[in-house]
């Protein structure tokens, strides 16, 4: 390139300065930064809340007890013996109870049915709300305002008492469908888990479908979608590139929320001898059976209780922080 | 837009039939309608045949679950079959559901809910239930207000205080409670003030002492969840341009929190009325358990625990009666509070 070399020495400048930028010099002008994703974006933010980070660590520990902590024990849920009612000591780590059964194992049977309760009943959630919500948004017209209107009808029912009655009503048949070799596998769940997992997905479903609904249908009307039609995208493309994606922040959200609160209702309902069979330890029938003497031993009440608060308290807390996280109109 | 309303105001046209005699309660609907509170007349109709078909439902939904539970009420190891026979149809149970369904509907309405077979054996469940509702509706009132009364004004002196440590504590307290199940934090507390420190009764009714505890524990969840609520509307409505209108003409703080931001914070905080009387219902089921108060919660959970099918039902279909009836009086509220809202 030629320069006029009366303008260079007017403005002082030599031609060397003029010469185009390496690389390497680049490099240090423009900080090239790789583009920051939803995912990644939120990751962060959900990082930066150390409470959650705190709970999210002691849940970690909670359901890998849960999950792996009975196969190290050497007692059983269902193993009785002659030591009753025994403060911890290093045979029984938490003590024994009414019946001289490990305190210890049975909190950690306990805590993963009630893991177990809350997961199968997110899980439940996600598939029926997803699915009536997602075709009510795509069916529209008459169809969607009828099943809306289903919904808000169920809304009005006073949820706690049918579902006490379900699994009141529930267990019976359920026991004679599983006494048929054909379902003899969910048997093993037992009829009151069954039940329970049932009534919870059958009352916790609405409010997943308004909101997938809803999200849909925002989502539908905006200009990017506009746009991505202008060009020719077919309807699956939009759907499986624009509005799911957009709606998975919203599935998310909901479906934490789900879990503290099944786990609550099965807690309530082992406490008021309903939920899962006899041997089988739920941290609720635990407080249950620890309310007649707990003058005396408080502590095996106390026990279930405090795990019963800490799994809840972390949910709703994660739940809080990925709500925080996701809901991209928070951000500022 | 304005001009429509010079015009001469035309008189309201009659309504087709007046529906608010059909239902008992009309008088208070008319006293509301002369006071210029309630919502207008389509709006307050539609919600009360929602109520009434929500009703019906459950109601239906009881029958026919329970007709759903094997077995019958007769049956025993050494019974004549020809007994049984003659006693089902002494009481219609040999009938076909549909008409026995009928009898069970004609017969509630003539306040006849059977008989109680197994908690207060040979009762009838109407006595049972009007027996014991009032000491349950008692502490359920007392633990409502008692939540109302504590938890608004923490959500809004928490929201006044936004981000101090006040706000932080309020936040962290409101989070841990709101994990607590309402069942723990009652058997904490006769533990904690009945048990260890003795300074109130572990059980029964029977003093204003003895009160405390069973409102507390049924409090305690409800009041944290509503401040919570109070605080997250309140933060809403002070970055609302009235609010500096009012702070620009000198308002005090308070008068402004209270009077203005409150009143328009209040109603997401009204529109959660109906679950928390539901939650609250459900805590003394709990509570009656555990203090041994002879209270309609106390029979239910026994009814359900002894498989006492007509206590069941009965109390089930009250609680859901009564559960809607509340609802419903809290759509009424929405007009009181806020006069713009369309439902």
């Amino acid at each position: 390139m030629q320069y006029n070399p009366d303008k260079l020495k007017q403005y002082n400048i030599s031609e060397a300065d003029l010469a185009l930028a390496s690389s390497s010099e680049k490099e240090g002008i423009d900080q090239m930064r790789p583009s920051v994703t939803y995912w990644k974006d939120a990751f962060r933010r959900f990082r930066r809340n150390k409470l959650a980070i705190v709970m999210f660590f002691i849940l970690t520990i909670i359901i890998l007890m849960a999950i792996f902590g009975p196969i190290f024990s050497p007692y059983t849920y269902k193993g009785q013996s002659r030591d009753v009612r025994q403060g911890p000591s290093w045979q029984h780590w938490l003590g024994t109870d009414n019946l001289g059964r490990d305190q210890f194992t049975r909190l950690m049977y306990g805590t993963r049915i009630s893991l177990l309760v809350g997961v199968v009943t997110m899980v439940l959630v996600c598939l029926i709300g997803i699915t009536y919500g997602g075709i009510a948004a795509y069916v529209g017209g008459l169809a969607d305002n009828l099943m809306m209107r289903f919904v808000d009808l169920m809304m009005t029912i006073p949820s706690m008492l049918i579902i006490i009655l379900l699994s009141v009503v529930l267990r019976d048949p359920l026991e004679s469908l599983f006494n048929n070799p054909t379902f003899s596998g969910l048997a093993t769940l037992g009829s009151g888990l069954i039940s329970i997992f049932l009534v919870l997905a059958l009352f916790n479903w609405l409010g997943m479908a308004r909101a997938v609904r809803a999200s849909l249908l925002m989502n539908r009307s905006q200009e990017y979608v506009l746009a991505s039609e202008a060009m020719g995208a077919r309807s699956k493309w939009v759907l499986s590139k624009h509005l799911l994606p957009n709606s998975i922040g919203v599935i998310i959200i909901s479906a934490t929320g789900v879990v503290p609160g099944a786990i609550m209702t099965e807690s309530f309902l082992s406490f008021i001898g309903l939920g899962v069979s006899a041997p089988m330890p739920s941290l609720g029938s635990m407080a249950n059976t620890a309310l007649n003497g707990i003058i005396s031993y408080p502590q095996n009440m106390l026990y279930p209780a405090f795990l019963i608060s800490m799994i809840i308290l972390c949910f709703n807390i994660l739940g809080d922080a990925l709500r925080d996280a996701l809901d991209p109109k928070m951000r500022n | 837009m304005r001009q429509r309303q010079l015009a001469p105001r035309r008189p309201e046209p009659e309504p087709v039939f007046n529906y608010s005699k059909l239902v008992g309660y009309g008088r208070a609907i008319e006293l509301m309608r002369e006071f210029g509170i309630g919502m207008k007349g389509d709006e307050e109709f539609q919600r009360l045949v929602t109520s009434l078909i929500t009703i019906f439902l459950v109601i239906t939904l009881t029958f026919f679950l329970m007709q759903m539970v094997p077995g019958g009420p007769f049956l025993g190891e050494n019974v004549n079959p020809k007994i049984t026979e003659r006693l089902l149809a002494k009481y219609g149970y040999d009938q076909p559901l549909l008409i026995q369904y009928w009898r069970y509907l004609k017969a509630m309405f003539q306040g006849d809910l059977g008989y109680s077979m197994v908690v207060k054996s040979g009762y009838p469940v109407t006595e049972v239930i009007l027996g014991s509702f009032p000491t349950s509706g008692k502490l359920g009132f007392l633990a409502l207000s008692v939540a109302l009364v504590i938890g608004i004004p923490l959500g809004v002196f928490a929201a006044m205080k936004h981000g101090t440590a006040f706000d932080r504590t309020f936040i962290f307290c409101s989070s841990l409670f709101v994990s607590i199940p309402s069942f723990i934090m009652t058997i904490v507390l006769m533990l904690v003030f009945a048990s260890w420190l003795k300074l109130l009764p572990v059980a029964y009714l029977d003093s204003w002492k003895s009160y405390i505890l069973p409102v507390a524990g049924m409090a305690v969840y409800p009041m944290f969840h509503l401040g919570r609520l109070t605080r997250t509307t309140m933060l809403d409505a002070v970055s609302q341009d009235y609010v500096l209108t009012a702070r620009a003409k000198g308002l005090s703080t308070g008068k402004i929190m209270f009077k203005h931001a409150l009143r328009n914070a209040i109603i997401p905080v009204i529109t959660s009325l109906g679950p928390t009387i539901a939650g609250i219902m459900t805590g003394s089921f709990v509570v009656e358990k555990v203090f041994a108060i002879d209270g309609m919660g106390k029979y239910f959970v026994n009814s359900i625990s002894s498989r006492d099918y007509p206590l069941i039902m009965g109390t089930t279909i009250f609680y859901g009666v009564l559960l809607i009836l509340c609802n419903y009086v809290v759509d009424l509220l929405y007009g009181v509070i806020d006069p713009r809202i369309k439902l």
